[in-house]
């Protein structure tokens, strides 16, 4: 039967019901603090299986455990975990009637960003007609997956509809007890995505929340699955360009990505969290655990652009476990006023002839810490092994700082890794070039970062390039000095 | 088209021109030669209005309008080019999409819109033949992985493609061998109209074999010390500086 305009707009009724938006909110809505009764409630709240309690209370017990890392290059005030509230149905929104009462800062950089008249009311929760052009393209989109027999939907409806699936891959990559927000996160996850692509099929378009109008706001412990059968292809958008105001500082999302036989999974990420006013007040706090398996032959390729949040501490990384597998990381962070990043990747090197390349720009603004971390594992299998790793950094003021971690462990004589870094500052030349050809200063420091990381950005899937191009412009305003 | 009148200017509190007179019309072409550190690089950048360079006093009119009212890139926009002694790489960006970039804000600036792509790789081929720019080097970086000559050359391209009243070229022959410095002067010699007008900055005659200048003016100690026509030049070139210093020795010391 086919699924027209007029059933999802039923759908999107009920689900409005469903998420509470016309019952009281605050009822959805439970008090601080975390015990064994909170995490009992979530699920319970979630309509949840046994064993995915049993799951989420064991990850409890690991995290209580554990101690908050304290490696890592960056410098905040340890989030109080007794004082956040685990559980909120997603509050509605207050919609308004026109863009004319959008926060003017915000309209002023979706404006810049080139997003349509129709996409900044939607990001900005202005009343849309139900007729719109994205909802009956993402209407379009579903049929079109469904005939394919891909899924793609929440992670809470894959609980319910797909369990068997989540029950054999969920922590299979990051097991609970991998870090202390992975195992926080498998604790108290409340939503996220999933997505399962049959064996030799593939994906023909770029999966990104964006199309997936049900989303239920995606919180702050988020997971993530996609698992790529035998032989299949797809292409996933995580994020959006447009500023992501949010009052939840912490945010500890789960990640897993998971590429059978042949398959290759291409993970894009645009990151635009509040980074917290130019004194360093407030921001997101942005602690991920992202990281893909690779089968034999199979493919994983990480491409992110960073450039929000007021800490960031992500590693997207890929064990290359099968024969003659790929693990690419190509990423761009940029830091500017007060904030801090450490990012960069793990390539663990276990079947023959794996391959992985790490192409890293690091552009550091203002008062700005920049960190790239990465590890490159060759283990004692992996013979013919090959690395490729290149971290680059751009300085754009005299008090920022960027800083460069490479841990190389090789247990295999045959391996070959390499490792280039570079250090430079944009200089006053670049841009005086640029401004007696008659670009302006602005005009030019976007040309100059642009070229600098063309490599990464070319990655991107195309229109969200050009987004990505056009937000390291504006992350980077007045910031030469 | 460019007055300068009695024009003193410092970098860092340090004084490098002390009252510079000089007068370019239409039509001309201007060559300036000095020994090294009399201000010939200086004049060139205040003109273009690189930031650390201050005028102290005197002005630049450029078209009637006082140049220091002027951004650099509002300058560059109103028709005023400099080749640089020392192109600038900028890695990533093509050479192609910055002179895109450049041309367009220019023509915005003119109240025309962005050059439809067609015109534009046509403009750019025409240009390119000029200063014979091969043709992997239009899609490269720009000035990134270039040789001297290329640069030179690639300043020179871009000229042709902005098409500019004043252009000034700083030592545009250093380092250019004998071909480069034909080719380059044979591109400077095409643009050359009765509309523009050039400021060949140099330190050797040599390159004045090729571009022939209608006036050559001596600078020293920041100041422009003799004017004169072709012929100066080669009179420099067999005398040498140490003539202009001994002939206005006393003047000059004070």
């Amino acid at each position: 039967m086919a699924y027209t305009e007029e059933d999802l707009k039923e759908e999107l009724k009920g689900k409005e019901y469903e998420f509470g938006f016309t019952t009281d909110i605050e009822s959805d809505k439970i008090s601080v603090g975390l015990t064994e009764d909170t995490i009992r409630l979530i699920s319970e709240k979630k309509n949840e299986p046994d064993w995915l309690l049993s799951y989420r209370l064991k990850a409890f017990n690991v995290w209580q455990a554990m101690n908050e890392p304290e490696w890592a290059h960056v410098h905040y005030n340890k989030p109080d975990f007794q004082a956040i509230s685990y559980y909120a149905a997603p509050k509605q929104k207050k919609v308004l009637e026109s863009l004319d009462e959008v926060d003017p800062e915000l309209r002023k950089t979706m404006e810049k960003l080139g997003i349509s008249l129709e996409e900044q009311k939607r990001l900005s929760g202005v009343a849309v007609d139900f007729v719109m052009d994205s909802v009956s393209v993402a209407t379009s989109f579903k049929e079109k997956l469904g005939e394919l027999g891909i899924i793609f939907c929440s992670f809470g409806e894959a609980v319910q509809n797909h369990p068997d699936l989540i029950k054999k891959y969920m922590g299979s990559v990051v097991p609970m007890t991998d870090n202390f927000y992975a195992a926080l996160n498998s604790a108290v996850f409340t939503d996220g995505s999933f997505c399962y692509i049959p064996k030799g099929v593939r994906c023909p378009m770029e999966l990104s929340t964006y199309f997936r109008i049900n989303e239920s706001g995606t919180g702050q412990f988020e997971r993530t699955l996609v698992v790529a059968d035998k032989g299949s292809y797809c292409s996933y958008l995580e994020g959006c360009t447009a500023p992501q105001r949010d009052e939840n500082q912490l945010h500890a999302a789960v990640v897993e990505l998971i590429a059978l036989d042949d398959a290759e999974i291409k993970y894009s990420t645009v990151q635009n969290w509040y980074p917290g006013d130019d004194k360093g007040v407030g921001g997101v706090f942005n602690f991920v655990t992202k990281r893909g398996l690779c089968e034999r032959n199979a493919k994983i390729s990480w491409t992110q652009v960073e450039t929000g949040s007021a800490v960031t501490w992500k590693y997207p990384s890929c064990i290359l476990k099968g024969d003659n597998s790929i693990g690419e990381f190509y990423s761009v962070a940029v830091t500017n006023n007060f904030q801090q990043a450490d990012t960069g990747t793990k390539m663990l090197h276990i079947g023959k002839n794996t391959r992985s390349t790490i192409i890293s720009k690091g552009i550091s603004a203002g008062k700005s810490q920049n960190s790239y971390r990465g590890l490159v594992k060759i283990g004692k299998d992996a013979q013919n092994a090959r690395n490729f790793s290149q971290c680059d950094s751009l300085l754009m003021s005299d008090r920022c700082g960027a800083h460069t971690f490479p841990y190389i462990e090789c247990d295999n004589p045959s391996a070959k890794v390499e490792h280039e870094a570079t250090t430079s500052k944009i200089g006053e030349d670049q841009i005086f070039y640029c401004l007696q050809r008659g670009i302006d200063e602005e005009k030019a420091i976007g040309l100059i970062v642009n070229g600098y990381a063309k490599e990464v950005l070319n990655k991107l899937p195309m229109e969200f390039a050009v987004e990505a191009q056009k937000l390291l412009e504006i992350s980077l305003e007045g910031s030469v000095g | 088209m460019l007055k300068i009148n009695n024009l003193h200017a410092s970098i860092e509190g340090k004084k490098i021109l002390n009252g510079i007179t000089l007068e370019v019309n239409a039509g001309e072409i201007h060559a300036i030669m000095g020994p090294n550190g009399s201000g010939k690089s200086t004049l060139a950048s205040v003109i273009a209005g690189k930031e650390e360079y201050e005028i102290e006093s005197g002005e630049i009119l450029f078209n009637d309008e006082q140049l220091a009212d002027l951004k650099p890139e509002e300058r560059a926009r109103e028709g005023v080019f400099l080749a640089f002694q020392y192109p600038v790489e900028i890695p990533g960006v093509s050479n192609i999409n910055f002179l895109r970039t450049a041309l367009n804000e220019k023509r915005a600036h003119q109240g025309l819109e962005p050059m439809a792509a067609k015109e534009f790789l046509t403009l750019v081929k025409e240009k390119a033949a000029l200063v014979q720019l091969d043709d992997k080097l239009k899609n490269r970086s720009v000035n990134e992985g270039f040789s001297g000559g290329e640069k030179k050359r690639n300043e020179i391209f871009q000229m042709a493609m902005l098409n500019p009243k004043l252009a000034v070229l700083d030592e545009t022959d250093s380092g250019l061998d004998i071909d480069a410095l034909r080719i380059v002067a044979h591109g400077v010699n095409t643009l050359k109209s009765a509309e523009n007008a050039t400021i060949v900055v140099t330190h050797y005659q040599r390159l004045l074999d090729y571009i022939v200048p209608d006036f050559v003016h001596v600078l020293y100690n920041g100041k422009i010390v003799k004017t004169g026509g072709k012929e100066l030049a080669l009179e420099l070139e067999e005398k040498g500086y140490d003539w202009i210093k001994q002939e206005l020795g006393e003047e000059i010391k004070v």
